[in-house]
This record gives C-alpha cells, structure tokens and sequence, in this order.
C-alpha cells in the first residue's frame, strides 16, 4: 500500500445536503474518519445521526455531498455496492436473518467476498468447495471473537439480545470493512452488557479495524470515541475530541437545554 | 451419503446403508404396486414428475420466500415446447417446415430437456424481472396472472397461425427414445420385462433424484444462503452486499428450469397436451405440496408431494368400490370427494403442524433456558 493511500481518511464527506420536504436533515454536514479510529455522532432525537447514516449506506441519497472512501472518490449508490466498496453496517433496531443459525449468518456476510456461481455449487467444483471451507473457517474465526461461538449453530432468533448485537457486528465483520458502521448498538443494552461491548469495539479497534458509532449513549461514546461530531437539527455544533466537545457551551445547551447550565463533568 | 441423510453425517455407514435401503424400496416399488396393476406405477410415475416440480416450486417459494402461484406456467412451457418439437402437429401445420424435415420433428430428448429447461429459465426471468420489487401478497397476484396469461396463449394461439392447436391440444407426440429403446413399448431385458409405464417411472426416479442433488447442495451454497437471507430480511440481505435483484432472478429461473423439465417428461408420459392440464388449480396443488410437506425443508417438500400426488389416486380406486359395496351405487363422485379431504387436510394440518408435515428442524433453545443447553455444538 502506498504512503499516501495509508495516510487517506477511511472515510470523508463533505458538505452533505439532505431535505425532506420541508424539513432540513442534514445541512452541510461533513465527517472526516482516520484509520483506526472509533468516531461517535451524537446528538439529541432527531439530530439528523441515523440519516447521515443512511446516507453513507446508500439508503438515501444525498441531495449534494462527496465522499471519498479509503482515499477513492466513493458514491454511495446501491446499499449492495456499499458493502463491496468496504462500508459494512449494523442496525438500531436489530436485523439478523432470525432463522437461519448464527454461522449461517456470518457466512451471509462473506457472501461479497466470494464468487461461487449456482453452476459452481451443483457441480461441487474443488474451488467452490475450498471456498465453502474457508467461509465456514472465518465465520467460525469471526464468532470466537465477538465471543459467541458457542451458539454457532443455535438460530438467531433464539440469541439473547446482547449475543444479537455481537452476532450483527460478527456479520458485518464478514465482509472486511474497511468502515464498521455502527447505528446504536448499546441501544436497549443494559450496564453489563455496554460494559461488554465496550471491551469488544475497543478490542476491534486495536485490530485496526476503523468504526463509526451513532449513539445516543453519551457516556459510551465520551469513553470510546477518539473523535467526535455533534449534530443537533442537521447542522454539525462541534466536532473534536470527547473532552473538548464536552465543554463545548453549544453540546450543553443542545442537549440539556438553554435555562440551564449545569457543571460539564455531568456529562462525563 | 450423508448428503441425502444430514442426520447421519456422523455414521457414514449408517448413510450408506440407508440410502441402499430407500434405492432399493424405490427401485422395487413398481413390481410391488405393479401387481394390482399399471395404474399404481403410473400414479408412482406422476409422484416422481409432482417432487420434481415441487421441489422446483420449493427454490422460489421456500428458499428465497417469493410466493409464486403461477409455477405451472414453466410446466406448461416445458410440456408444449416438446409437443412441438416431437409431433407431426407443426409440420402438418405449416407445409414449408414439411418441406425441410420431411421426416417430421422428432427430435431427442436429450436435445429437447435442456432445451425446455432453458426456454422455462427465460420465462422465468421474464416473470421476475417485472415483479422485483414485489413481495407478499401482490408477488402472489401477479404471478397468478402470469399464469394464467401462459395458459390462455395456449388456448387461443390456434389462430391465425395454428401454433399449439388451442383447447384440443397436441397430440401423437413421441415417447421417450434412449439410445434406440422406445419407452412406448414393453422392454425385454432377459431376466424381466419392464413395460411401457415402469420405464417412465424409473428415468422420472433418476431426475428425481438429480434434482434432488440439485436442490441440496444449491441450498448449502453461497447462492443458497443469499436466497435465504433475502427471505429473512432483504434490508439486512443488501447492506450484506447482495444483489438482491440479481439473486432473486436467478431464483426465478432456476425454479421455472425443474418446471420446465417435468413439463417436457410430462408431454412425453403422456403424448398428448392441452391447456386444461396446466389450470390454476395445478399451481395451487404444487403450492399445497410444498407448504403441507414443510415450506423450504426438502425432504419434507417431497413428502409433501408424494402424498398429495397419491392420495387422489387412492382415493379414485377406493371411493367408488366402497360405495358401491355399501350402497350398492356411487352417492358422492370421487373427484368431489377428493377436493373435499383435500380442502380438510389443509385445515387440519395448519391448524396442528402450521410449519408442515415435515418441517425443518430447530436449533437452539429459548435464551431463557439456556444455560442447561448444551454448549460447543459448533458445526
């Protein structure tokens, strides 16, 4: 990999437009993502995160913006393509595929990385069944390390809601992002459980993978994050790190309302 | 072996010697009912062709989760594309192909399957590509169109250029001819005889059995998986980086491909077609096989078919003689009778079985139970 490819954002957008109707989501609203990084946007109800979101998944499309992803220019068109260009998401509200087992979802998620063809699986060709192996092998990799193997072969649906949010971080794992987007995943979690995904989102970013969160969690992500944005209305009212934003008067007022103005550690 | 018993994939013997017993169950099977007669072997025959095109149903409707009640439209497709290229009836109707093959069509039937499962796979994407976007119940109304549309050409394309001979169908089509021995007439093999209807039986087994194969390891693929997933959750199945339109065509073509075959043995069995075989009520039955048996579970699929393709034809040879032992004459015809037990059985069976006859198994536990559950059992 060449020095400048190494030194590209994983992934940066830039003046992001999105209305609905009368209703401006997003406004000018621009990220930069360093490799490595775990990157929180937060902001109160309806702040625009989960659109923005969309967006860069390709859910939406953006009114205007551009986005460069690992340094190419990246056009956030069909969600498919979205995972082949390297962005893998999960969901606020969780969607596995709640019958099929817990390996079989993770080998979903290598789906964008292997080719067998229909033809290549009635034949049962050798590569199509080294391929198969060594899906098989990384699924099983990727449940040992959201520690959930045990319940490899268990249907999804039968999973404990926080064993469900590791399993959709496992499948999005599958598909070697070069971006793990997160849509709150402390979402309905209780203490022991974020405790627990903590430790895992640390633990992948020292794996080098690079992760957006969106929470609304704010202790999670002022502990967490390496850098965070702030949306409030569309617009972007800070953006820096978890102690700088925290004192930021604009973050407060935001979220705690203009007649107060509480001491910033409430926040920490 | 294991293939065909995954429960025994542990016990390789075991799979073996199951397999041997149920080849040899199948291959005995019509020297066994043979001896009331070929009617039974011909019921047996139709079960073979049924399993075929459930199973053929099962990809689009059980692995993928799209409703289609138009199937036997590929059926229908196959069956007319051998009655043309295997009768007289285009040559009479049309004096310069006559003057090109002076002999008639009567073309092999190793140039005819591939060909009908090919023209049933372009239909099949020509039904999808329109009906993408779909799901559910309005999925299920336009494909019930696209069928009827298919049997409705049939019926009228007799006019102005007589291409399918409308409502009276096709006729004088050829047997199947393997490599010089005609189905049509009764094979001396030395040791045994095997009639007419008993040949049929055992080429249907023998495609029975590779779509089988097909089938199971289509569902164990990577294509297999991205079918399912869409069938869980499209949303989720796309942010995974599969095409979802891509997948589902395929699942669409190769599904109208088992129909397509069957159809064209289905000419051949019987040589002779007409719209009428290939109503609406035909894609429901299929439907009801794969739903009864165990909507995406294979085994349970061809169960599924097997006893709903038997069962009228029991029926058909045990309401009459017992009326008429009891009552000395026929107080309800048979065919009333069938869509009645028919009609009872599905009431019955989704009341208690709502997943089917033979559904496919659960894993797991209630995550409140769970810590009694065995753990490691990693496949």
């Amino acid at each position: 990999m060449s020095a400048a490819a190494s030194d590209a954002p994983v992934l940066r957008a830039a003046g992001v437009n999105k209305r609905f109707g009368g209703l401006q989501a997003l406004a000018d609203v621009g990220v930069t993502i360093r490799r490595g990084q775990i990157y929180g946007l937060i902001g109160p109800n309806g702040a625009g995160k989960t659109t923005f979101f969309n967006v860069i998944t390709g859910l939406y499309s953006p009114d205007s913006g551009s986005f460069e992803l690992g340094g190419k220019p990246y056009s956030p068109s069909e969600p498919h393509k979205v995972a082949e260009a390297g962005i893998a998401r999960t969901f606020q509200n969780i969607r596995l595929f709640p019958e099929m087992t817990a390996l079989e979802n993770v080998m979903v998620g290598r789906h964008v990385r292997t080719k067998a063809t229909a033809l290549g699986a009635v034949l049962r060709t050798r590569s199509q069944r080294a391929e198969e192996r060594a899906i098989r092998a990384r699924a099983l990799e990727l449940l040992d390390y959201v520690g959930i193997r045990r319940y490899a072969d268990f249907q999804a649906r039968t999973l404990a809601y926080g064993d469900q949010r590791r399993l959709e971080i496992a499948r999005a794992l599958a598909t070697d992002p070069k971006l793990l987007a997160l849509d709150e995943p402390a979402a309905g979690m209780n203490a022991t459980e974020k405790l627990a995904l903590r430790e895992l989102l640390s633990h992948i970013r020292s794996d080098g993978t690079t992760i957006l969160l969106i929470e609304h969690d704010v202790k999670l992500v002022m502990g967490l994050c390496d850098r965070v944005t702030v949306l409030d209305y569309g617009k972007i009212i800070a953006e820096g790190t978890p102690a700088e934003v925290q004192r930021d008067p604009a973050v407060i007022t935001a979220y705690l309302g203009g007649a107060h103005a509480p001491a910033p550690q409430t926040l920490s | 072996m294991s293939l065909f018993f995954p429960s025994l994939r542990n016990k390789p013997a075991a799979a073996i010697a199951a397999t041997f017993v149920v080849a040899a169950v199948l291959i005995a099977a019509p020297f066994i009912v043979g001896t009331m007669g070929n009617a039974g072997v011909r019921a047996l025959a139709f079960a073979a062709l049924y399993v075929m095109l459930a199973l053929g149903l099962n990809i689009v409707v059980g692995f993928a989760g799209l409703l289609d009640l138009g199937y036997i439209a590929f059926y229908a497709v196959g069956a007319y594309m051998y009655a043309l290229l295997a009768s007289p009836h285009l040559t009479s109707n049309f004096p310069a192909l006559a003057a090109m093959f002076p002999q008639g069509f009567h073309n092999s039937i190793w140039m005819v399957i591939p060909l009908g499962a090919a023209v049933a796979a372009f239909f099949g994407v020509v039904l999808g590509a329109p009906v993408l976007k779909l799901r559910g119940d309005y999925l299920a109304i336009v494909t019930l169109g696209f069928g009827e549309i298919i049997r409705i050409f049939l019926n009228n394309l007799n006019a102005p250029l007589n291409l399918t001979n409308g409502p009276q169908g096709i006729t004088l089509i050829d047997p199947v001819n393997i490599a010089g021995v005609s189905f049509a007439r009764t094979l001396d093999l030395g040791f045994v005889k095997l009639p007419s209807v008993y040949l049929y039986y055992y080429l249907f087994l023998l495609l029975t059995v590779i779509t089988i194969v097909v089938c199971i390891r289509l569902q164990d693929s990577r294509l297999g998986r991205a079918w399912m997933a869409i069938r869980e959750d499209d949303i989720a199945a796309k942010a995974m980086g599969i095409n979802v339109r891509n997948v589902k065509l395929l699942a669409f073509a190769l599904g109208a491909t088992f129909g397509g075959v069957s159809g064209t043995m289905f000419a051949a069995f019987q040589g002779f077609v007409s719209p009428e075989s290939f109503s609406l009520m035909e894609s429901v039955i299929v439907l009801a096989m794969v739903v009864l048996g165990g909507l995406g579970h294979i085994p349970g699929v061809i169960l599924g078919a097997v006893l709903l393709s038997l069962f009228p034809e029991l029926l058909r040879h045990t309401v009459v003689p017992v009326q008429e032992q009891l009552f000395g004459r026929i107080i309800i015809d048979a065919e009333v009778l069938r869509m009645m037990l028919y009609g009872l059985a599905m009431v019955v069976i989704m009341l208690y079985r709502p997943k089917g006859l033979w559904p496919a198994p659960e894993h797991g536990v209630n995550p409140s139970t769970r810590g009694s559950a065995k753990a490691g059992a990693t496949g």
